[in-house]
């Protein structure tokens, strides 16, 4: 089973190809989006709703043998996109592997921007989300 | 005959104009949210700072004159501007929030009581919303909005329907910043005046592209943000009819607003220095002087010729592109356009856009109310300024039609 780490480096290779060229990326980010398995609308929720200014961002989980599987959804194409990739990286994680990871793919993809300052931007809450997921599995856990 | 605008020697004016945005050039779409700033501005900042800043009013050496002299030319400027009667009903503030703030929280603590109505549109800005609701809940006021009809004009009928012998205040928006339409304000200022209602425009938008006339207008007051006319930002103005500025208390205590201080009794400096307490922004306001000089040198009739052009143009390209839906189609109009486009949401637009260096705004623009009215959540909306050439507009029609395509 692919570690956390190994999963990210997987991606950085395979954005290398667009060269840090930001429409690739985005369209790029678009493709994964629309290769994301669906989510059934009942789980399209309030109550699975991320917080993010501009987009909405619904996440689902369930835990077996202590591991994640995730399903989402946005209703924006490119948010959709990132969320595919945060899904790809944590699917299959356990909660401790969850809490002790380090994201530091973004960076190396050039979606720098979509982290910290701009509120309209739902990357960080999204990230968040995940954690706070893994959190919540480990108290219950204990 | 109107000289035409040469767009190539105005857009060297602006430095920022030569910026790449992700190895394209820079097309900037979003003056409603904030303008450029012409060479002259950027200079004229530069100039205080390192000639001859110092804290105005109050001292006596060289440089305090100086400095006082420049700000103070600033207000004439603005005076001659709005065509107000005074400088004395001019007063500098951060921007228009701040006015509509100034002026919610004075007169309505000086002339409005209980169950008195305040009547604002459906189509205002969170910051010609927000300081009435705070009004009204703090002074049990009510508020009534005034209706937009489905091509985001102004129900002036409606309006007329809303005013009873409570109502004692009308602030309206001049021209819209989400769907770009020009209110009839002269009309609704003359049916207030005939009930005796004191009303406040705000002219965020509307001060860089259409001519002002206060005294013509006959408002009492009129608030705009020097950053919304290629001034600096954190500059705004309030016009207020002296009457008026002198009834009502000030805003904030503090130096430059006082005539006398004891521990027994303060009074008060004369309108405008009453609402300007403590020490101002003195160096953008004097960089502010440049920008009405660079629309008064430009010309305004020549401006607003150049930019009835291009917003036409545009409206004319954006009608053309299938599966586009415009929000505001009134007949009277600047160049901001809020649409949708099917099948695409405005945040992945607004980012594939940005891809291409073209920047546009998306979301709801600080209008909640009004995108409800229409059941959005947000648009994407470009609005134009005098820089904007036809070739932009071309490029931008090109990659809107590139991205749909896909």
């Amino acid at each position: 089973m692919k570690k956390i780490d190994s999963k990210q480096k997987e991606i950085i290779e395979e954005f290398k190809i667009l060269d840090g060229d930001f429409e690739m990326i985005l369209n790029y980010l678009m493709e994964l989006g629309e290769k994301m398995l669906p989510i059934e609308e009942k789980f399209k929720i309030e109550e699975n709703i991320i917080k993010g200014c501009q987009s909405k961002v619904w996440l689902v989980y369930t835990l077996e043998n202590n591991r994640f599987i995730f399903l989402g959804d946005s209703n924006t194409a490119i948010t959709k996109g990132l969320l595919s990739l945060l899904i790809r990286i944590f699917s299959n994680s356990s909660p401790e592997e969850i809490i002790n990871s380090n994201l530091f793919f973004i960076k190396k993809i050039g979606l720098n921007r979509f982290i910290g300052t701009q509120r309209s931007n739902g990357l960080e809450s999204m990230m968040n989300k995940f954690k706070i997921f893994a959190l919540s599995n480990i108290s219950k856990n204990e | 005959m109107i000289e035409s605008l040469n767009v190539d020697s105005i857009r060297k004016k602006f430095p920022i104009l030569k910026t790449k945005i992700n190895g394209n050039d820079l097309v900037y779409l979003d003056n409603a949210a904030t303008t450029q700033k012409p060479l002259q501005v950027i200079n004229a900042l530069d100039f205080y700072y390192k000639n001859f800043n110092a804290n105005i009013h109050r001292g006596i050496h060289s440089l305090a004159e100086k400095a006082t002299k420049e700000f103070e030319k600033t207000r004439h400027l603005v005076k001659d501007f709005i065509n107000a009667k005074s400088v004395k009903e001019i007063i500098f503030t951060k921007g228009t929030t701040e006015g509509i703030n100034l002026v919610a929280n004075c007169y309505s603590k000086k002339f409005l009581r209980e169950n008195d109505e305040i009547i604002i549109s459906e189509m205002e800005h969170h910051s010609n919303i927000v300081p009435w609701q705070m009004v009204c809940d703090d002074k049990k006021l009510k508020l009534k909005t005034i209706r937009v009809n489905e091509n985001g004009e102004l129900d002036t009928n409606n309006f007329k329907s809303l005013i009873s012998n409570k109502t004692k205040f009308v602030s309206l928006v001049h021209i819209s910043n989400s769907l770009g339409t020009i209110n009839p304000i002269k009309k609704i200022i003359n049916i207030c005046k005939e009930s005796g209602i004191k009303i406040l425009i705000d002219g965020a938008q509307a001060s860089p592209h259409v001519n002002i006339d206060v005294q013509e207008l006959d408002c009492d007051f009129y608030v705009l943000s020097a950053h919304k006319m290629y001034g600096p930002t954190g500059i705004g103005v309030i016009y207020g009819k002296s009457k008026i500025l002198n009834e009502i208390p000030p805003y904030m205590g503090g130096g430059e607003m006082i005539k006398n201080v004891t521990f027994n009794k303060t009074s008060y400096n004369e309108i405008p220095y009453k609402f300007e307490a403590g020490t101002p922004n003195i160096g953008d306001v004097i960089a502010f002087k440049e920008a009405i000089k660079f629309i008064n040198n430009t010309g305004r009739e020549i401006i607003h010729k150049y930019e009835n052009k291009i917003k036409d143009y545009t409206l004319k390209k954006l009608q053309s592109i299938d599966g586009l839906k415009l929000f505001g189609n009134a007949k009277n109009r600047i160049g901001v356009f809020s649409f949708t486009i099917e099948k695409l949401h405005y945040y992945d637009l607004g980012l594939l856009l940005d891809a291409k260096g073209i920047a546009i705004r998306t979301g709801h623009h600080c209008t909640q109310p009004i995108m409800d009215k229409f059941k959005l959540e947000g648009t994407a909306r470009i609005s134009l300024a005098i820089y904007n050439s036809i070739e932009e507009i071309d490029y931008f029609i090109d990659s809107l039609n590139n991205i749909i395509r896909k």
